[in-house]
């Protein structure tokens, strides 16, 4: 698995504080039994009207295509546990997002799709909404190891990312899987030691 | 850091070891599948070629998609129909037990895994669900995860995670008469935010929650994610330990008796070490409703909603207003509403439906409103069918369904449509949430939900005290 300690390269804005999974993907796409296809529907409702027209959206500008960055506002991917939601961005093709919070189910999720969520401070945030806003192509780069966001200009804004999340993205081990997989033993004498699993009849004992 | 909570006594204990990245491998006990959020998961399995590590250890049962008038199948919904027919097969094909349509055990997955006995105190608990905080009412860690996190749990029965701060909540005094548990999550969540919660695991208590059954144990719990908190929990006391007796997965005999005295060891210590800890006064609680777009932008039924001129982030209510339409310093009482639901992982337990019942009972839902009582479970509602909870409901002009999750969410065929405004004992009012982009949703308890059913509006439930 992929390394992952630059990543970056032209953002897209999405403004506003509470954005819930369900306005990233409408649970109604959620009955698709794989995730093929969920590049087409992030933000779906958002960027329609009720006529599924185009409406006025970062998501539907022209000058934010290919972006690889999203820049949020407060608490985005609050909310539902939906992967589809990272899923969708991801399938759209953002590889990072920076934000001031992150709903704490979809920073999980995020991470194991290895698509890093960073937090920067509000002022920060704001900066870097302006800057997109006023030059779409500007490049940024999110670097992980050093905790920064660097800016074309040569400048650069902290950011802040759990070392759990930083280490498996650096590492390249955010597929977590494998890496659980090398404790099963330990994973068994740690079951063993839990009296439910043995000592009480419930659910089933192992 | 907290110290001797019942959070660091279940973590530790499930704590498999450190891993490479700083994060700790945390075993979990039991592991609940729903039709939605696992067939990518099943299917990664398959690609990998890994089997499930614990297959005893999970339980399986279909909730959201399902139909709750006609469940005849095939469904008429061909995506529902393939996403019960994928399930139906991973079960089979990986071994694990699963209720289905015909199973007097389907019910939503956080009613059936406590009503089962399934759901012990000192125990991890993890499901693709967000409201699998829900079973943190029995003194459990009960875990949301996405379905990559599913995949974890079914191919090594762990998970990598990082440790949650601890934040005690006490609820102290009585609350008034005609304030529920709902009332009291909600006005928990305004208090400290919708992302309040980041970071933290909440540990509820005070003499407000030690005197809730486990009924109101679980609203309270259940709707912990709304306020930013992964993890929500009460400690187990007697209340706990009565609930589980007796339930088909509880120990039985001399093993329940072991069980309680585990089950007590896990229980925060009294010194225990919190790193915040939270005041609410429970006599001030009112019946609550939310106004706006997310759980946390609730008043009192008798306030009125907020100018965002006196906020600190005017701009936080902004979207708000748009999408609902109402005017600043309005009344929330009165606001008319289309469609009454009472139902829902939060609500929709036999004690939530006799108190909607209590206000029902000898009165009839307001011309031109759709009221819809959905159980959550296949056992809630032979329960309240035997209680007579149906015929209180349809004389007065509800309709009375078979379980799921309905209308909380818009996977089934119960939905908004345009701009209605819903009287809803579900847990959020996110925009598009019940199905139409342009629906509103209030939420509230479920007799207040009742009261607004039959008088086409919201009122204060505690006129039928
Ligand atoms: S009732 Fe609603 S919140 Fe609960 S599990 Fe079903 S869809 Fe999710």
């Amino acid at each position: 698995m992929n390394e992952i300690k630059q990543v970056g390269g032209r953002a897209v804005v999405v403004r506003g504080h509470d954005i819930d999974t369900d306005r990233i993907v409408p649970a109604r796409y959620l009955k698709e039994i794989t995730f093929n296809r969920m590049g087409e529907y992030p933000f779906f409702d958002e960027r329609r009207d009720g006529d599924g027209n185009l409406v006025d959206h970062p998501f539907n500008e022209e000058r934010f295509q290919g972006a690889e960055v999203l820049v949020v506002n407060r608490n985005f991917g609050c909310g539902s546990s939906r992967e589809h939601a990272p899923q969708a961005l991801y399938r759209w093709g953002i590889r990072v997002i920076i934000g001031e919070s992150f709903g704490p189910i979809f920073a999980g999720s995020s991470v194991l799709l290895g698509m890093p969520t960073v937090m920067a401070s509000s002022e920060d945030v704001g900066r870097l909404m302006a800057l997109v806003e006023s030059d779409p192509t500007a490049e940024l780069t999110v670097d992980l190891e050093a905790r920064k966001v660097r800016l074309p200009d040569g400048g650069d804004i902290d950011i802040d990312i759990s070392d759990g999340h930083r280490n498996a993205l650096t590492t390249g081990t955010w597929d977590s899987t494998a890496l659980l997989l090398d404790n099963m033993d330990e994973v068994a004498q740690t079951a063993d030691k839990l009296p439910y699993t043995s000592d009480f009849e419930g659910p089933a004992p192992l | 850091m907290s110290e001797r909570t019942l959070y660091d006594k279940v973590w530790d204990s499930h704590a498999v070891t450190t891993l490479p990245t700083g994060q700790t491998q945390l075993f979990i006990g039991l592991h609940l599948v729903h039709e939605v959020t696992t067939p990518q998961a099943f299917d990664m399995l398959r690609e990998r070629g890994l089997p499930i590590a614990y297959p005893q250890r999970t339980f399986s049962t279909l909730d959201h998609v399902v139909p709750t008038d006609m469940r005849v199948r095939p469904f008429p919904d061909e995506q529902a129909e393939a996403m019960t027919a994928a399930l139906e097969r991973n079960v089979r094909e990986f071994g694990i037990e699963f209720y289905g349509l015909d199973s007097d055990r389907q019910g939503i997955v956080h009613v059936i895994g406590p009503q089962l006995g399934l759901t012990q105190p000192g125990m991890t608990l993890a499901c693709g669900d967000s409201h699998t905080s829900t079973h943190g009412a029995f003194g459990t860690l009960a875990f949301g995860i996405g379905t990559s996190q599913v995949r974890d749990v079914l191919a090594t029965q762990t998970l990598a995670m990082d440790r949650l701060k601890v934040r005690r909540i006490n609820v102290n005094g009585r609350l008034p008469l005609g304030v529920h548990a709902k009332d009291v999550i909600l006005t928990i969540i305004r208090q400290l935010g919708v992302g309040g919660g980041k970071g933290y695991a909440y540990e509820y208590g005070g003499d407000v929650l030690d005197r809730m059954n486990m009924d109101e144990r679980m609203t309270v719990c259940n709707m912990s994610i709304e306020g930013g908190a992964l993890v929500g929990y009460v400690n187990p006391d007697q209340t706990t330990y009565d609930y589980v007796l007796g339930r088909p997965f509880a120990p039985k005999g001399e093993a329940f008796d072991r069980a309680v005295a585990y089950w007590r060891s896990m229980a925060s210590d009294p010194d225990a070490g919190y790193d915040d800890v939270v005041d609410i006064d429970g006599s001030a609680i009112e019946p609550t409703v939310t106004w706006g777009i997310n759980p946390g932008q609730a008043v009192g039924v008798l306030e009125s909603l907020p100018r965002p001129e006196e906020l600190t982030d005017p701009k936080s209510v902004e979207k708000a207003y748009t999408h609902m339409g109402w005017e600043p310093g309005a009344p929330i009482l009165g606001t008319p509403i289309d469609v009454a639901f009472i139902g829902s992982c939060t609500n929709s337990r036999l004690s939530d439906l006799v108190a909607a019942a209590r206000v029902a009972e000898g009165r009839k839902v307001a011309d031109g409103v759709k009221a819809l009582v959905v159980p959550g479970s296949a056992d809630v509602k032979k329960q309240a069918e035997a209680a007579g909870l149906d015929r209180v409901f349809t004389e007065a002009g509800f309709q009375w369904r078979e379980a799921g999750c309905s209308m909380c969410l818009a996977m089934n065929p119960d939905k908004l449509n345009g701009r209605e405004v819903c009287a809803s004992s579900s847990n959020r009012n996110f925009i598009g949430r019940q199905g139409s982009p342009e629906g509103r949703t209030l939420l509230m308890s479920p007799a207040m939900v009742a009261a607004a059913a039959l008088n086409g509006k919201v009122v204060d439930v505690r006129q039928y005290n």
